[in-house]
């Protein structure tokens, strides 16, 4: 296996999404990797595809063709309705086998996080964990360095004829970036963090023309060795935080009362259209659930406004947040870090100054 | 049956992290634990021997310091510890760790009735990678995200978190099995754990150990047998310090808010 895709990396090519769908209903996260690679694809000249794995979902190949795909290889037996890592890793494996991507995207989901090392393993290539940025064109890498980067990228000297995928992806909780690749063996792989790469216009003319190809699915019952017992969705509303355009989060500010302190937040969400998310410490005293938690452990988000209530942002808690649009932060302890990110900070009691804001907001958008 | 389990010692990210001029991060300067998930690991395993009695094998790939985690492990009750250190081993990628790790790990001997474990991912890295490509390497089901285990002789079932719930799979041993840190509230040393903990067997398989595997090769194991590379590595910049407000009433709010309307933010 070692040698099969190190021998002559030339004869890889195109760029593929693994798209993934559960219960039938397409991730999110599929349409924007696969804007995404339609941009790493234009930027190698070749087709952009996706990788369709279920049982009964050619309905769902229209989409991705209109968010980009020029081609869907569509996967499809029963044996694939629900994921399994065996299945999936043996019919994703062998179509990258026999049709050969150069470049291959996975979204970096809890089932995208098993499938991908899986796959990477048994195809003998590297695979780069969470990308938060992807280039193949050096010239555009440097010019991402220059606003993202405090490298000096004019005193570089740059091969610009290098045309390996360039994977870029915080390591150490944010402090550092760093940009992987994955020159001697193919496909290079990544796993894409949710909610960070944008979507493109939807166009019906891609839509229609998108071409399906059906690879041979060589699987038997044999090949399962997990049982999927059954799927459970928690009933409790899902906290869409990654998807949200605003999201104020509170952290142990609010310890005084902490009631009073998530129905202030709550509301002050409602009012700006957004929703609750929560520091670790607030998830770890059982306070609010796991899924509002926001930072390294918890979920990456980039909403339009960022309200910290409370928080004293520590590094783990930054990484998560750092790249929203606007930061807004209130804390009692003008030292806290929190303001080293914050655009704008108040320096006061949460319970005294976020009433003021609601009435505020609201008042403002009455008037709007 | 034994349940084997892969342990990393990690910087504490929690703490201060101490970076080095030229970006990369200080290492020497940090405090180390033992990753989270692989303390849930290690107890989930724990709690096996627990039930069955079973023995427990713990494994950690790492300079020669890391000992100090792999004994403090037995005090909290593992049976034997190997560390696996060699300077042929740095600089690994995912790939690569797993590949050693596999070979130490066939080494130990998987019987048919047993359980690998490894934590979901560790905290400096955060890649989620190694316990995936070990179980492909050692051709072992894998379940990842495991937040609750239950074993019936050789049928294990395990609760796997999604993003928005959980499946419930059921998989035969051997197998492998990534644990998250929710599973389970990891135990202390105990005294008399600590007083034996040093008697305990601790192994050490450095490259002469595992050479003749052939998951051990110039190609797949160190820095030149991994097949990613840094290409670059940097700081993000220093946002530079917002507007701080002065005071912090209703005219305060009042005059952010107006900011806020002026710059079409809200």
């Amino acid at each position: 296996m070692g040698t099969y895709n190190s021998a002559d990396i030339a004869a890889f090519k195109d760029v593929w999404v693994f798209c993934e769908q559960r219960q039938g209903v397409m991730m999110p996260t599929s349409y924007e990797l696969i804007s995404e690679g339609r941009k790493l694809a234009d930027e190698l000249g070749v087709n952009l595809c996706g990788l369709l794995v279920g049982d009964n979902v050619e309905g769902l190949v229209k989409d991705l063709g209109g968010y980009g795909a020029d081609k869907v290889y569509l996967c499809e037996s029963p044996l694939l309705k629900d994921y399994t890592t065996d299945a999936y890793a043996k019919v994703v494996s062998d179509a990258v086998q026999a049709y050969k991507p150069e470049i291959m995207l996975f979204g970096a989901s809890n089932i995208g996080r098993d499938l991908a090392p899986r796959c990477a393993a048994r195809l003998h290539t590297g695979l780069c964990a969470d990308c938060t940025h992807l280039d193949v064109d050096v010239a555009k890498y440097v010019e991402f360095l220059r606003e993202s980067s405090t490298l000096d990228v004019d005193g570089t000297n740059w091969d610009m004829e290098n045309r390996d995928l360039k994977m870029t992806r915080p390591a150490f909780g944010g402090h550092l970036m760093a940009t992987i690749i994955c020159p001697r063996f193919r496909p290079a792989m990544a796993t894409v963090r949710p909610g960070v790469m944008k979507k493109n216009e939807y166009s019906e003319a891609k839509a229609n023309a998108v071409e399906i190809v059906r690879p041979e699915v060589v699987l038997t019952d044999a090949d399962l060795h997990t049982r999927v017992r059954e799927i459970v969705k928690e009933t409790r509303k899902l906290v869409d935080l990654t998807g949200a355009d605003v999201v104020v989060s509170v952290g142990r500010g609010i310890s005084s009362n902490i009631e009073e302190g998530i129905r202030l937040a709550q509301e002050l969400a409602d009012v700006l259209g957004g929703v609750v998310g929560a520091s670790r410490a607030v998830v770890d005293n059982g306070w609010l659930p796991a899924d509002h938690q926001v930072g390294q452990t918890g979920k990456t988000v980039h909403p339009r406004i960022y309200i910290a209530l409370g928080i004293s942002g520590a590094i783990q808690h930054q990484a998560g947040m750092q790249d929203s649009e606007h930061i807004i932060a209130v804390n009692k302890n003008a030292a806290a870090p929190i303001f080293q990110v914050a655009d704008y900070g108040i320096c006061g009691d949460l319970f005294k100054v976020v009433p003021e804001m609601i009435a505020s907001f609201q008042a403002a958008k009455t008037q709007a | 049956m034994k349940c084997i389990v892969c342990v990393k010692q990690v910087p504490d990210t929690s703490g201060v992290v101490a970076v080095k001029e030229d970006g990369t991060m200080d290492r020497a300067a940090m405090a180390t634990i033992t990753n989270h998930d692989d303390l849930a690991a290690v107890e989930a395993a724990l709690r096996i021997k627990d039930a069955t009695g079973c023995k427990v094998v713990v494994i950690s790939m790492g300079p020669p310091p890391a000992e100090g985690m792999l004994r403090e492990l037995l005090a909290m009750g593992a049976d034997e510890a190997v560390l696996v250190s060699a300077r042929e081993f740095g600089g690994s990628d995912t790939y690569a760790t797993s590949q050693i790790l596999a070979a130490a790990i066939k080494k130990v001997g998987v019987d048919s009735d047993d359980i690998v474990f490894c934590g979901r991912q560790a905290i400096d890295g955060d890649t989620a990678q190694v316990g995936p490509q070990i179980a492909e390497k050692l051709n072992l089901p894998q379940v990842s995200y495991v937040a609750e285990i239950n074993v019936d002789g050789k049928a294990v079932t395990v609760k796997r978190l999604l993003e928005d719930g959980y499946m419930t799979i059921k998989v035969q041993t051997p197998c492998l099995l990534t644990c998250v840190k929710e599973l389970n509230e990891a135990r202390y040393m105990s005294v008399g754990g600590i007083m034996e903990c040093y008697q305990k067997p601790l192994e050490v398989y450095n490259y002469e150990t595992l050479k003749d595997d052939p998951l051990i090769d110039v190609d797949t194991i160190g820095l030149k047998g991994s097949p990613t590379n840094v290409y670059k590595s940097f700081s993000p910049p220093v946002k530079g310090a917002g507007m701080m407000m002065e005071g912090a009433d209703k005219a305060t709010v009042e005059k952010l808010v107006s900011i806020l309307n002026d710059k079409h933010i809200i």
